[in-house]
């Protein structure tokens, strides 16, 4: 019965939702006020009953109802409670389900806090949201129905994926969707405005919270993910350029211009019709990235059911709503009027580079995961677009970003001055300059390549420092001076300094992970030790357990450093009873940001066990600096100006142009 | 500098990032790229040696062999032709003799194929979408084996 409420919430929601992508746009179109007010009950509604429907199918998997097909084929009555509810986006229909539970949200929240929006730009953004859901819900109901019902009903379920059985699962796909659907609040906001063919510096305000808010959650799920493939495949690597990894990745890029963006837009009302053409292609490339993950044209631990009509209906979906909004583009981003001019060597200037080697950037990630399909498509030959082709094309174009990020604040709106700027990062180039020369001293000249991106690792850190030390006149005034001026800081210029600060973590950790990383394979015996940098790895024996729905047999290793046990480590190889399926367990210490990380091989009748075992030097800087430029993006979100249904700006000419 | 200097001057700059990414792609396709072959299309028409492949196909049964050290010898079959393959390191939980397997490498001027990545299926009921048309285009496609790709992960 509650399933079936399930589905009738989810039908009824569909049928709100066609209302709402009508009305308020007629409404807006029209000038009939009474129609435009239709849209915030509507996306009320809508949220109140895509989230009873997730409610039901969540009560579904809780008490393990094997009488629904979806719950059959995920789920398992001895799983435990936590992937029990992860479990329910663990899946095809359900995934989808949480994706358009988010959006649901996001139109909500936009009804409810957009209130000091003009009433035209709120009708319509909140019509674009209804088209999204419509589509999403029409999707759901006729090709992914979670709610399918099997008879007769079997006694047990096939279980999760045990490789989906982790406490990623119920953080990873939430935080990546919050970041992904974000991305649709811009593009609502980028169609409103081609529609009302009009924008202005007020319209970048109210983007920039939104965007801001859904870029941070794409940072931390990136990272989450990053560190969840680190630890569970087992493989060691943190990112694989994986097309599914890249269709997370490409909107991220995109977001990040668009955030860089906006605030040109917002100070100076300059590149209009760039940042409502990114906000387009920011929420394209999140589409996208749907499209590759749910319709199964790739292979990936990500691509759960293949259903050949589910990726055709999406594929129609994305052409729709990416070709719609391009056309759209196309014939009114000529009616919006130009803005502000720039000296080159200038905040926007530097902001407008910034935008050009990201998104030439999100390019070439683009083409490396589409020319494969293409390609296949057109000749049927098949190739693979690995690591190495990134390598060769992404990393040369963040080099010259990196090493520009810490003029950008430096520089005055306007008309800046590099001279003045690369005056007040002296520091931060004698700090990176002595890191590459303390190296070349210590490991000699064999890792050049390693040493300059250390380089710029100290670079942005200290660059980014630099900037706040210069606002703030740290040691040329007195402490408390200083200290007063620190906390008389916008939170915006802060929020900068620390994602800048962030971005110079994570290069840092990549660069020392990678190019200083230790490595051993080696079939040990119980007694054996295995000597790995500095390093002593012992084998005491082996430790069979069992677990909920999987038995286990742990190889345990004492760690010596200086001849004195520092930790005791416990990879496994693990089977999961009900697919008696194997998966490994690898087993991870962190010794302050360096971390070793073992992971077990076959083991031999002998009692002999192949292991793999690595030293990653500063491996966690890569996702500390990740929670650090989202600490960034959340520090920025805080300020007043940007606050999401902060109460109207005292910038009185600006918002009468909006009105 | 006028308002039309400094908008040829965004453009030039738009323009050198643009060249350089289409220049660093194109040069990154012609080299860092890597083709699928099966083992009758090896043995067929053998490869050079610099170019990297991902050789996809079943592991043949009985032909695995561990030595110390972590190198792992064994062949991948599509029931015409076989290629040898060593590999050091360790090998995907579900690599079975009898089952799918993508690895990645070059072949080398013995003919043995040496790979650095083994791939093989995420879960026990799907197997790489390559090696099931391999397997379909030489006959040898049998979805009973448990092989069926109706449930990837």
């Amino acid at each position: 019965m509650i399933v079936e409420l399930g589905h009738f919430a989810l039908a009824l929601a569909f049928a709100v939702a066609l209302v709402q992508s009508v009305v308020p746009v007629v409404g807006a179109v029209r000038n009939e006020a009474r129609l435009a007010a239709i849209g915030r009950p509507a996306a009320l509604a809508q949220l109140l009953l895509v989230a009873t429907s997730f409610a039901a199918l969540t009560q579904a998997y809780l008490v393990s109802d094997f009488s629904v097909l979806n719950v059959v084929e995920n789920s398992h009555s001895s799983k435990p409670l936590i992937f029990k509810i992860a479990g329910v986006w663990g899946n095809h229909e359900g995934s989808m389900l949480l994706w358009v539970l988010i959006l649901a949200l996001f139109g909500a929240l936009v009804a409810l806090f957009g209130r000091n929006l003009p009433d035209k730009t709120r009708a319509l953004v909140i019509g674009v949201q209804g088209w999204i859901g419509a589509a999403f819900l029409g999707f759901i109901l006729w090709t992914s129905n979670p709610f399918a019902r099997l008879s007769p009903a079997p006694f047990e379920g096939n279980d999760l994926n045990p490789v989906l059985q982790d406490i990623g699962l119920a953080i990873h796909p939430p935080l990546l969707y919050l970041g992904y659907v974000g991305c649709s609040i811009a593009f609502s906001f980028a169609v409103a405005a081609l529609i009302e063919g009009r924008i202005d510096a007020a319209w970048a305000r109210f983007v920039r919270p939104w965007t801001l808010a859904a870029w941070v959650f794409l940072t931390l799920g990136i990272a989450m993910g990053s560190y969840w493939a680190y630890y569970e495949l087992g493989w060691g690597g943190w990112w694989f350029w994986d097309p599914v990894e890249n269709a997370s990745l490409m909107p991220w890029l995109a977001a990040t211009a668009l955030i860089h963006s906006a605030v040109v837009m917002e100070k100076r009302e300059a590149l209009k019709i760039w940042t409502v053409l990114l906000a387009i292609l920011a929420f394209s490339l999140s589409l996208l990235g749907t499209f590759l993950v749910r319709s199964g044209v790739l292979t990936s631990v990500h691509a759960f059911a293949s259903d050949p009509t589910r990726g055709v209906v999406i594929l129609v979906i994305l052409c729709v709503f990416i070709g719609g909004s391009l056309a759209l583009f196309a014939a009114r981003a000529g009616t919006l009027s130009a803005g502000g001019i720039f000296a080159p060597i200038s905040r926007e200037g530097a902001l407008v580079l910034n935008n050009l080697f990201l998104s030439a950037a999100c390019a070439t990630v683009f083409v490396g995961t589409l020319y494969p399909l293409a390609l296949e498509a057109l000749t049927g030959e098949k190739i693979s677009v690995g690591a190495p082709f990134f390598d060769l094309t992404f990393g040369p174009l963040m080099v010259p970003l990196l090493i520009a990020v810490p003029f950008g604040p430096l520089l005055a709106w306007k008309r800046g001055d590099l001279y003045a700027a690369l005056e007040r990062l002296y520091v931060a180039l004698g700090a990176a300059i002595a890191v590459v020369v303390v190296g070349l001293a210590l490991t000699g000249t064999g890792r050049v390549l390693a040493l300059l991106g250390l380089g710029l690792g100290t670079w942005l850190i200290v660059g980014a420092l630099s900037e706040t030390a210069a606002r703030i006149k740290l040691f040329r005034a007195p402490v408390q001076d200083s200290l007063a001026r620190l906390k008389g800081l916008p939170r915006a210029a802060l929020g900068t300094t620390i994602a800048h600060l962030g971005i110079g973590l994570t290069v840092l950790g990549i660069v020392a992970s990678t190019a200083f990383e230790e490595e051993a394979i080696a079939a040990v015996k119980p007694g054996e030790t295995v000597a790995i940098g500095a390093y002593q790895l012992t084998l005491d024996g082996y430790l069979p357990r069992s677990g909920a729905n999987f038995t286990e047999t742990a190889a345990r290793f004492s760690v010596r450093r200086g001849g004195t046990v520092v930790a005791v480590m416990e990879p496994a190889k693990r089977v999961y009873t009900v697919r008696a399926m194997p998966t490994t367990e690898a087993a991870i210490e962190t010794f302050g940001l360096t971390q070793l990380y073992v992971s077990l091989g076959d083991a031999a009748t002998d009692g002999t066990i192949t292991a793999r075992i690595h030293v990653k030097p500063l491996v966690t800087l890569i996702w500390l600096g990740a929670l650090v430029m989202a600490a960034g993006g959340v520090a920025s979100l805080s300020d007043r100006r940007l606050r999401v249904g902060a109460p109207k700006p005292a910038r009185p000419r600006a918002l009468a142009a909006a009105e | 500098m006028t308002r039309k200097g400094r908008r040829l001057t965004l453009i030039g700059l738009a323009g050198v990032v643009l060249c350089a990414a289409v220049g660093l792609t194109l040069y990154a396709l012609s080299d860092g790229i890597s083709f699928f072959a099966t083992p009758s299309e090896i043995a067929a028409n053998p490869p050079p040696p610099e170019r990297r492949l991902r050789l996809g196909g079943l592991v043949e049964t009985g032909s695995v062999e561990k030595e110390p050290g972590g190198l792992v010898r064994f062949a991948v079959t599509d029931g015409k032709a076989r290629v040898p393959v060593a590999f050091t390191g360790l090998l995907p939980d579900l690599f079975r003799e009898g089952q799918g397997v993508v690895a990645e490498g070059r072949v080398g001027a013995d003919g043995v194929f040496a790979a650095d990545d083994v791939l093989a299926k995420h879960d026990e009921t799907y197997m790489p979408k390559e090696v099931v048309d391999a397997l379909k285009a030489s006959g040898e496609w049998r979805p009973e084996a448990g092989a069926a790709p109706v449930a990837t992960q």
